[in-house]
């Protein structure tokens, strides 16, 4: 691509965001600032001196463990964050299980408290416990109590679709809140809600309900990390204080996690693998920017492989990875990732 | 790993300890912990300054030193320093409070 070409993909993008979610996009001063990092000569690209942010996780341990869909490394858990810590250098490390969902965490709460235990006389760097709230795990199509809403959805039972979600909602909450109090005991410094709002509005309903009592019943730092930029509207009539869920954008939703109580948020803007990565890219930048300036807690933007201008590979390429980086730290003035 | 701040090379846990707790921006969390350690800002991602500085506060280190506090005691240590409340910190003091006994 010539100069030319990535500028007007990086416009393209930006607008395409500034029509979506009604923002103000990037100014010429960015664009410029942004065209200078992406045709940067050097392969891997950083931060100026003293711009450096914070490194939180998701699915942590996980990708240094066995789990197959990661690195499948023979590691406990425990060694897991020592690699993190004293090997990789992060600045925080995170706990979960390879079936990543409040549901199935449930039940095995207290062996995953006794790895928090074990890891906290060991380790120095904040160690958060983590999982998905997945909504849809609580659906009979996936093993749960309820009717899935979408097979309501078919047979034209709206109202029914609703009360189902609404039902497991409740299910989930009370998850959520039950694995919080056991990680609490367990010494765990935070509680990381990750790939929320997957199943849409209502598991958005039920995070921020979650968040609340977290807060209000243990001592942990909440971190929410969305599934995607936009909520779905599965149920489409519920509002949290007054603010109806379907269809926030990542400035709105960010407003909420913080009014809920959290300590960070990690806002998503999906990769479009039809499009270039500068277009992918000034996307992300228009949106994380606006959520930056709404949004007065932390701000930990998503990064990894299909989000925030990050091409959609299992091994993303580090030249655009450290391009995107740099640009949400310079340009969107993020506080982590 | 390309902008961030490397954990207990430099200062990147205590910063992220900021946010966690005090839900401070990054500029804030910096400035908050450069003042607690009597430092500058810049300072907190130099490895060299700050591996001197975590040595002579003893609050950890990414160099198993002997005789240098590890694990629970550097935590107990930085919960001290900067003046942070941590949970399994406080669990442990709550639990080997043996003059209550």
């Amino acid at each position: 691509m010539t100069r030319e070409q990535i500028k007007a993909e990086l416009e393209a993008g930006s607008n395409d965001a500034a029509e979506k979610g009604h923002l103000p996009g990037l100014t010429s001063n960015e664009f410029d600032h942004v065209l200078e990092i992406i045709t940067e000569p050097n392969r891997v690209v950083s931060v100026e001196r003293g711009r450096e942010v914070v490194l939180t996780r998701d699915g942590g341990v996980l990708k240094y463990t066995g789990a197959s869909r990661y690195s499948g490394s023979p590691l406990s858990k425990e060694q897991a964050v020592s690699v993190g810590e004293r090997i990789v250098g992060l600045d925080t490390m995170e706990l979960g299980n390879s079936d990543y969902s409040f549901k199935p965490c449930k039940a095995i709460a207290f062996d995953e408290a006794q790895h928090m235990e074990n890891a906290q006389m060991i380790s120095i760097i904040p160690l958060f416990y983590g999982a998905m709230p997945n909504l849809g795990s609580y659906y009979q199509s996936l093993g749960g109590p309820w009717p899935a809403p979408t097979e309501l959805l078919k047979q034209g039972k709206i109202k029914e679709s609703r009360e189902t979600q609404e039902r497991a909602a409740a299910d989930l909450e009370t998850d959520i809140i039950y694995l919080a109090k056991i990680m609490d005991r367990a010494g765990s410094d935070g509680f990381d809600f990750d790939t929320a709002a997957a199943y849409g509005d209502a598991e958005f309903y039920a995070t921020l309900r979650g968040i609340e009592q977290v807060k209000q019943e243990t001592n942990l730092a909440v971190e929410v990390g969305m599934a995607g930029e936009m909520i779905s509207g599965m149920h489409c009539e519920l509002d949290y204080q007054g603010t109806r869920l379907a269809g926030l954008w990542p400035h709105q939703q960010g407003k909420l996690i913080e009014k809920a109580g959290a300590s960070m948020f990690g806002p998503v803007v999906n990769t479009r693998t039809t499009k270039s990565f500068p277009w992918n890219l000034g996307r992300a930048l228009a949106f994380i920017k606006a959520v930056t300036r709404e949004v007065q807690i932390p701000i930990h933007c998503n990064m990894g492989m299909g989000v925030c201008g990050v091409p959609m590979s299992e091994t993303p390429p580090i030249d655009a990875v450290t391009r995107a980086a740099k640009a949400m730290v310079e340009i969107a003035d993020i506080d982590g990732v | 790993m390309a902008i961030g701040l490397g954990g207990l090379r430099t200062a990147g846990d205590l910063v992220a300890r900021a946010q966690m707790e005090k839900k401070l921006k990054i500029r804030d969390a910096k400035a908050y912990v450069a003042k607690k350690l009597a430092v500058e800002p810049m300072t907190l991602s130099d490895e060299y300054a700050m591996a001197e500085l975590r040595k002579k506060l003893d609050i950890g280190l990414i160099i198993a030193l002997t005789g240098y506090a590890k694990g629970l005691a550097a935590k107990a240590r930085i919960a001290k320093t900067c003046d942070f409340r941590i949970n399994s910190v406080t669990r442990l003091f709550e639990k080997t409070n043996v003059s209550t006994m």
